[in-house]
């Protein structure tokens, strides 16, 4: 093992050329040591010296190994475990459950009785802090290697660079290598000695980066740093403050999307029963609940019965969900609201009252507090686009709520209970006299646009309280989705769904979110007057009755 | 409508029960000794009260819905603006007995940091101007809303459906501590009323009996505004609007008084409402309520006014009984009677007596769902 000549101290700011040129020769014996069968008894065997200037090079040589014991060594020195017997000059660190060999890490069975602490200066303190970052640069796992970078880029550490230098060296991983080349650029940008043109690359790399972080770099940039390195970090600074305009307004968007979906979801069923059968129906928001409901019982039972199913349950709980909130749609149809056909302001009355009695009926088997509802492991995460981070549920609800979107196009527009449908909708008495059984078709209808409210539920149990209260925080917003894109028109859900959700969220910087909520409501009270019937209305005689 | 004086035999039946609340209650419950049983218990006063003022708030309703088909599912923001006014009043009469102690501003902006009374609070402090704010704020709300509804002939459901936006905006805006109204708390803690303190029997008793009287009065203002020749117009425009429209009558301003007096009514049912409970806070505005409100009505019976006022009672009394022995069971009696009365009483209570006196049963046979007027 190399020895460096000179003290630690001055290695680091004088020697950068010369450090990386060593560490070239040293990388070998480095990456085998990353292997972890690094022996660094010779360096351990250093501490034992008890002489400030032995135990700084040490450090600086454990730091240059990489390997998990020799952080577990400066570790120890930090924290005054590391001791020493006088007489054999073994190196052992004190742990709770006994002493260990400082250079293997194995146990010692019959420790010395005499041991000594290795002792710390305050030259030797910061020379462990520089090898325990050092360490973490070099370790073997890339998560904690690119973390260490990133420790490194906030806190600017000049000590740092010559390990963030070796560190590049070796690193193979191309994230990491980026984000340890940007912690080496937010060192060498703020070092006056280092030559302007090196500076001014530097402060490239860390427009490129282009976050908050990199802004608050640039800003503190030293006073006497020369005027071209100046410029070029006000003209970066406008660049990325430019640049994050641009991430924030497509987060809003984002966000907005995700809103748009959920709206999409829970209106969609709506712009069935209302939409396409003109019911009012206040119980809609219940269906989603019950929908909700659903997915609880049957993540309970799985949890109970069968826990390896888990990430399934949401594919178990959809048909489910359909086929249980259909069967009550069917059912609050026939009992209900087939004797109000014609004269909506009653059932919208009747469709209140049965979803008071739905939600004290959860309220009562469940009880009022909030469900716990788990995530599949595929619906947990994020991921980083750019500077936009996406979470996989937000992601697969709008993909989820495109799916039920267009599937439930395909039946209105390809199946025979679709043509039923909207032959009834249209003409019911000369469907009747086509040979439609009109009542069955009606109840049909309800109970397709109440199922699909249920399996609305199901999505919306991943990112909502599960609680009798579910629906009615939907009721209102699903309303004035299905009003504002036009009734009768599924398109006009789709469009409307996302167009308030984007506006909603594009709104959020600005008015606040209750202030962009109020401003938007407004909105869709004047946009009724100037429409009427919607953003896309049906025309005909069809919208008179 | 059959008889075509202000006053018919219903109506005088309830101008009556409302003399004779307005005289006996107060008497039974100063003359008549605590143990007696007809004694009328201090805690009850402002109870009875409350039911009053919701009775008014349903005839309020009824106007628009019984008599103008205008469904209305936002009235509780034009009661809970009255309130509010009156709230104002209240909470500027306070003064430094707040627990701050600050002489001008009230608790809850002392709490928020405010240094200065917000412009729309100045005035409060005058009983009469504070007392038109109660009919001019939601009167005016109304006339707005109404203006364009009516203009750009928004009807049925999506009238509904921009008066519950209407609402439920007026709520989220009124939670916000920033719009100077107390936020979340809304507006409590009450010391006295023109001078009078407001939790002192008398107070309460006074403020009863002038709910009773409002509520008279308002029945009255209603019913001669139903029964000229305004009123048929009205009914016309409830039962065939774009015939009417096409027989020359301008029926969304028609249709903008009904709406704006029905809102100035709200709004004074809302400000004596809150002295006699106590507060004012931005739940009052939930859509949930205005559907409740509706329901009243539908229980009387809609187009009669004095249906609304007894299905207002009827209602709330049960719901005063249910929450005290059942209250796991209000919400299933809730829902049960709009279902039940939507079904079986189209024509609520009040109609079921009628149909059972022989005259009703001559002229048709009852239950029948009205046929849909031609457009």
């Amino acid at each position: 093992m190399m020895r460096l000549p000179v003290p630690p101290a001055l290695a680091r700011i004088l020697a950068l050329p010369l450090l990386a040129l060593l560490l070239a020769v040293l990388l070998p014996a480095g990456a085998a040591h990353a292997q972890g069968q690094a022996d660094i008894s010779a360096i351990v065997a250093k501490f034992a010296n008890d002489s400030y200037s032995d135990t700084t090079d040490a450090l600086v040589e454990l730091s240059a190994t990489g390997s998990a014991q020799a952080a577990a060594v400066v570790e120890a020195l930090g924290a005054g475990r590391l001791m020493f017997d006088p007489a054999t000059k073994a190196v052992f660190i004190r742990t709770p459950a006994g002493v260990v060999d400082a250079a293997t890490g194995a146990a010692v069975a019959n420790p010395p009785a005499n041991l000594s602490v290795v002792r710390a200066n305050n030259r030797v303190r910061r020379a462990v802090d520089a090898a325990s970052g050092a360490l973490s640069l070099l370790n073997p796992d890339p998560v904690r290697r690119s973390e260490a970078a990133a420790a490194v880029f906030k806190s600017r550490d000049a000590a740092a660079l010559a390990t963030v230098e070796a560190a590049i060296a070796k690193e193979t991983v191309g994230s990491v290598k980026e984000a340890l080349e940007q912690a080496r650029a937010a060192i060498l940008v703020g070092k006056a000695e280092v030559p302007e043109a090196v500076r001014l690359l530097a402060i490239q790399k860390i427009i490129a980066r282009g976050d908050q972080e990199a802004i608050s770099l640039l800003r503190s940039l030293p006073a006497d740093a020369p005027a071209s390195l100046k410029a070029a970090a006000e003209a970066g600074i406008a660049k990325v403050e430019q640049n994050l305009k641009f991430w924030a307004v497509a987060q809003n968007v984002w966000y907005g999307l995700s809103l748009g979906s959920v709206l999409l979801l829970a209106a969609i069923g709506l712009a069935i029963t209302f939409g396409v059968m003109g019911v009012i129906n206040m119980a809609h928001g219940e269906m989603v609940m019950l929908g909700a409901y659903t997915t609880f019982v049957v993540q309970d039972f799985i949890r109970h019965s069968a826990p390896g199913l888990f990430d399934w349950s949401l594919a178990i709980a959809l048909p489910l969900a359909f086929l249980f909130t259909g069967l009550v749609g069917i059912l609050i149809e026939r009992t209900v609201i087939r004797f109000l056909y014609g004269r909506p302001l009653e059932t919208l009355l009747a469709t209140w009252g049965v979803s008071l009695i739905l939600q004290q009926a959860v309220r009562s088997v469940f009880g009022p507090t909030n469900q716990e509802v788990g995530a599949p492991s595929w619906m947990s995460g994020a991921f980083q686009v750019g500077q936009l981070s996406i979470t996989y549920n937000r992601l697969w609800i709008i993909v989820f709520a495109l799916l039920v979107f267009f599937a439930l196009l395909l039946v209105l527009k390809r199946t025979p209970l679709g043509l039923y449908v909207r032959a009834v909708t249209q003409n019911r008495r000369m469907a009747a006299a086509m040979g439609i059984r009109t009542g069955r078709i009606d109840a049909l209808t309800f109970g397709l646009g109440s199922g699909i409210a249920g399996i609305a539920g199901v999505a919306l149990s991943q990112i909502d309280n599960v609680s009798p209260n579910l629906g009615q925080g939907y009721i209102i917003d699903s309303f004035m989705v299905v009003v504002f894109g036009g009734v009768g028109n599924l398109w006009g859900t789709l469009v409307g769904a996302f167009t308030l959700g984007i506006a909603n969220k594009l709104l959020e910087p600005f008015a606040g979110a209750v202030l962009g909520k109020i401003l938007l409501l407004v909105f869709i009270i004047l946009f009724i007057q100037k429409r009427p019937r919607g953003l896309f209305a049906l025309k005909g005689r069809a919208v008179e009755s | 409508m059959k008889q075509s004086g202000i006053i018919d035999r219903t109506g005088g039946i309830f101008l009556l029960v409302m003399l004779a609340v307005a005289v006996l209650v107060p008497a039974s419950n100063l003359l008549l000794p605590a143990g007696h049983p007809l004694h009328v218990p201090d805690y009850m006063i402002p109870l009875l009260g409350k039911y009053l003022t919701y009775a008014l708030l349903a005839v309020a309703v009824d106007l628009v819905w019984g008599y103008c088909g205008v469904l209305s599912l936002g009235h509780g923001a034009f009661f809970a603006l009255g309130g509010y006014a009156m709230g104002m009043y209240l909470m500027r009469q306070i003064g430094p007995r707040g627990v701050y102690g600050n002489p001008v501003l009230p608790d809850f902006m002392v709490f928020l940091n405010y240094k200065e009374l917000p412009w729309f609070w100045h005035g409060f402090d005058m009983f009469p101007f504070a007392m038109l704010m109660v009919v001019v704020v939601p009167g005016a709300l109304a006339f707005v809303f109404g203006w364009f509804a009516f203009r750009s002939r928004v009807t049925g459901v999506y009238l509904s459906i921009i008066t519950q936006a209407m609402t439920f905006a007026l709520m989220l805006a009124f939670f916000r501590n920033d719009m100077g109204f107390g936020g979340n708390n809304g507006l409590t803690d009450f010391k006295d009323i023109l001078g009078f303190p407001i939790s002192a029997p008398s107070t309460r008793l006074t403020l009863f009996v002038a709910s009773a009287v409002a509520l008279a009065l308002g029945y009255l203002i209603c019913r001669a505004l139903v029964t000229s020749k305004y009123g048929k117009v009205l009914v016309a425009v409830r039962d065939a609007e774009s015939r009417t429209r096409f027989l020359g009558y301008r029926v969304q301003n028609y249709k903008l008084l009904a709406w704006v007096l029905s809102a100035m009514l709200a709004g004074v049912a809302g400000a004596l409402y809150v002295p006699q409970v106590g507060i004012i806070n931005p739940s009052e505005f939930a859509p949930a309520q205005s559907i409740e409100m509706v329901i009243w009505v539908a229980v009387g019976g809609r187009g009669t006014l004095v249906g609304a006022a007894l299905g207002a009672v009827i209602v709330n009394a049960g719901k005063t009984w249910f929450t005290g022995v059942l209250p796991e069971a209000w919400l299933f009696a809730l829902g049960a009677l709009f279902v039940l009365v939507t079904l079986f009483l189209p024509r609520g209570v009040l109609g079921l007596a009628s149909s059972i006196s022989e005259r009703w049963k001559a002229r048709r046979p009852a239950a029948t769902p009205t046929p849909e007027p031609a457009e």
